[in-house]
């Protein structure tokens, strides 16, 4: 990848994140929305301590991940028709520009996840040690990244369809179940405290996978958005 | 440095959407300093005629080079940065003030930085570079759309339009854009309704009708 490459998708970065600090649609509505489910599923299953400890961080994971589509697909969509003619008759390399908006969805999902994670330590009182915390510290970048990736990828699927749009957040639904098997269960493993090592290189690996997936696909995809 | 090859080459080109034909045998050839105007009623072809030459939509039949690349291969892909297009939309992203959406052009065509003041300078929004476009007239986003092109100095200009809605300093913008394009070597083509300014500015005419491109206004 070039020094060219970089320049431009950190070009679309910027771009992305000085709209996305005008709008403020992550940190001020939807991170709120987030947090208000988080404190419902207390008042739906009771004050139920140990309880609450154990479904906790698994809730917090689906929380992150259905919020973290929508706001992936939501900044996908900041580029409409003449938007993606202008970048294409820019010269842009298409896997540049997805490259970075894969990388501020990214930095919106991290900053969505780190406003959540007090939230639900607040609220479930997990029964993870300090070491644990800081483990589950290094977990967050590993899934928000695998997040933003596919996030990034469903939302070019989208805008490349003409048809059945509204069926991709249900596709890609189940492409990340691996995501949120591997961060649920690292997660479980920090509370047990055992090993949590092949979780963490999983959601590794799908990191790359997707990463290699969406830099490849970033021409056809594009193409066929027009 | 100019290109020395035609600037757009069309024969028999041909786009069908579904089984619907939107052109039909098309042929074109501009020169390197020359503008085309294109005249035509609604839906007659031309916006397509027009994305064609921008490499936007694939023809489905006949043959096409644009900036000697191939429309049929992936050469085409290489020439896009040498376009530039002014649609019916303005192409410009509405969070974002005038001068950061000329200094995102900037920065992904590898122009320096303080290009972007002097241009905007140019079409007359120095005073405006840190109002939102959102906040900004249709004319003033047209002015935009302007500078940019004088940031990425394009060797194919196409113009969808561009005279609609301005008010007349900003017109002899549109005007000054073509000729400064076709005097360094490039081409323009300029799709309108309206034959007679167009005239001020074009070499030779045709019109569509039918998906057929025919010579005259």
């Amino acid at each position: 990848m070039t020094t060219g490459f970089w320049r431009q998708a950190l070009a679309v970065t910027r771009k992305e994140i000085v709209a996305e600090v005008r709008t403020g649609e992550v940190l001020l509505i939807t991170a709120p929305f987030g947090a208000v489910v988080l404190l419902l599923v207390p008042l739906a299953i009771g004050t139920d301590r140990p309880l609450l400890a154990r479904v906790g961080p698994g809730m917090y994971w689906v929380v992150v991940l259905i919020f973290g589509i929508m706001v992936a697909l939501r900044q996908s969509a900041t580029d409409g028709a003449p938007q993606r003619d202008l970048l294409g008759l820019l010269g842009i390399d298409p896997a540049a520009r997805f490259a970075g908006q894969a990388i501020a969805t990214t930095a919106l999902l991290l900053l969505f996840e780190a406003v959540l994670l007090p939230v639900a330590g607040a609220l479930y009182s997990p029964d993870i040690s300090g070491w644990g915390w800081l483990a589950m510290v290094g977990l967050l970048p590993m899934f928000a990244v695998g997040l933003g990736l596919l996030g990034t990828l469903a939302g070019w699927l989208t805008v490349s369809l003409t048809t059945g749009r509204s069926l991709v957040p249900l596709l890609v639904a189940p492409l990340a179940i691996p995501l949120l098997l591997s961060a649920t269960q690292a997660l479980e493993g920090l509370r047990l405290r055992v090993s949590i090592g092949g979780w963490v290189v999983l959601l590794l690996a799908l990191d790359l996978i997707l990463a290699v997936a969406g830099v490849l696909s970033a021409r056809p995809l594009e193409e066929a958005s027009r | 440095m100019p290109p020395a090859i035609p600037v757009v080459e069309f024969a028999g080109l041909g786009v069908r959407i579904g089984d619907t034909p939107i052109l039909r045998g098309v042929d074109l050839r501009i020169e390197p300093g020359e503008a085309v105007g294109i005249h035509g009623a609604n839906g007659s072809g031309k916006t397509t005629l027009l994305r064609v030459a921008a490499t936007l939509l694939a023809p489905t039949e006949g043959r096409g080079r644009v900036l000697g690349a191939d429309l049929f291969g992936s050469e085409r892909f290489d020439v896009r940065g040498r376009i530039g297009l002014i649609g019916h939309t303005p192409a410009l992203y509405p969070q974002l003030t005038l001068e950061e959406n000329t200094a995102f052009v900037a920065s992904i065509t590898g122009r320096p930085d303080h290009l972007v003041t002097e241009v905007l300078a140019k079409v007359g929004l120095a005073g405006a570079r840190h109002r939102r476009v959102d906040q900004c007239s249709h004319g003033m986003q047209r002015r935009a759309e302007f500078a940019r092109v004088l940031l990425t100095e394009p060797d194919l200009l196409l113009l969808d339009e561009a005279h609609a809605g301005l008010d007349p300093l900003a017109s002899d913008l549109v005007s000054a854009l073509a000729r400064r394009t076709t005097g360094r070597g490039g081409a323009v083509v300029f799709v309108t309704h309206d034959a007679r300014r167009a005239a001020t500015i074009v070499d030779r005419a045709y019109t569509t009708a039918d998906g057929h491109l025919v010579p005259g206004p």
